[in-house]
């Protein structure tokens, strides 16, 4: 798809607001509809387009698989690290309320950490996947 | 009323999709059409008021799994294939019956299902009072999905996060990698 001009065009445009919007999804999730996990699948969608329109090998110099399996491990990390957390500040595990001074604000602290652990896993889980399928169809 | 028309309009739409995809052989054609159905699944969300299951059927539904689905039909197709998928030789009514009765079953089932939004529903009298007069005071995020995934129900949404790890972790195990003959014995270790 590397001389579709119309395609290229397009996605230029839309790439970056897609982006946004999974940042806006990310981190509005507490306030409007959304959350990590929407945040995380909306965030790899723009990517992959960028990866079927500029092709697969230009989008892995933007994020390198290596780092994808960093990032995909990282989130799993940060989410069991913030129920651990709540262990070490006396609490139970995933327990939030012990994560600020007051409880409230732990609580809080504690939905947008994890859902930002979420969103990576899931982000980088769809692009590793799609990756892997792209990978494969490529003559050796 | 305007609901009532989206919701016919959109049904409708459904089911011609459902019965394109029944009837079509052209794969292609056949995974497009799921990205159809699954976009308009996902309007039908909106007007139910289920904005979070909305954006995930667009965005998994319509985007990334028809992307995927692509992905493997270019992997399975050869070109000197036919793109369309052979009729199969047998008689299609035993599975006709099939469906039929379980239609029937499914659509007699329905009637004992409590109406959409009703406030006596099961579903509505067990904890889901307790999240919506007490997640805003005890966690201060006033989106109450957002709350009871996060906090209330954290280990389930942990187990999640979990399980798309590990479909990571097998995808790229059986797929993954660089396949190379030339230095399989050197490397297979």
């Amino acid at each position: 798809m590397k001389h579709n001009l119309i395609l290229r065009v397009v996605s230029k445009f839309l790439i970056p607001l897609i982006f946004l919007f999974a940042l806006y999804v990310q981190f509005h999730g507490d306030f409007g509809p959304g959350g990590g996990f929407q945040a995380g699948v909306i965030f790899s969608a723009g990517l992959i387009l960028y990866a079927l329109v500029f092709g697969v090998e230009t989008a892995k110099k933007i994020i390198p698989p290596f780092v994808l399996r960093l990032l995909a491990s990282l989130g799993v990390l940060i989410y069991a690290g913030t129920g651990i957390a709540g262990l070490i500040l006396g609490g139970k595990y995933l327990e939030f309320g012990v994560l600020a001074s007051t409880r409230v604000a732990g609580q809080h602290l504690g939905i947008v950490v994890v859902e930002l652990g979420v969103g990576m896993t899931v982000m980088s889980v769809m692009l590793l996947i799609y990756f892997a399928f792209a990978e494969r169809g490529r003559p050796q | 009323m305007i609901e009532t028309i989206v919701d016919i309009t959109n049904l409708t739409f459904l089911t011609i999709a459902a019965l394109a995809i029944a009837r079509l052989r052209n794969l292609f054609a056949v995974v497009m059409l799921f990205s159809v159905f699954s976009l308009i699944s996902a309007g039908l969300f909106v007007v139910m008021d289920a904005a979070d299951v909305a954006f995930t059927e667009a965005a998994v539904g319509a985007g990334i799994s028809t992307v995927l689905m692509l992905a493997t039909l270019a992997l399975t197709y050869s070109h000197k294939d036919k793109k369309d998928e052979h009729r199969s030789g047998h008689k299609p009514w035993l599975p006709l019956v099939v469906v039929f009765i379980t239609g029937v079953m499914l659509i007699y089932g329905t009637s004992d299902i409590p109406g959409f939004g009703d406030p006596d529903a099961p579903a509505q009298m067990h904890v889901a009072p307790y999240y919506l007069e007490k997640s805003l005071s005890e966690t201060g995020v006033p989106n109450v999905v957002t709350a009871v995934l996060a906090s209330y129900r954290s280990f389930d949404t942990l187990g999640e996060v979990t399980v798309i790890f590990t479909a990571a972790i097998a995808v790229l195990l059986l797929i993954g990698g660089r396949r190379s003959s030339t230095t399989k014995n050197s490397d297979g270790a």
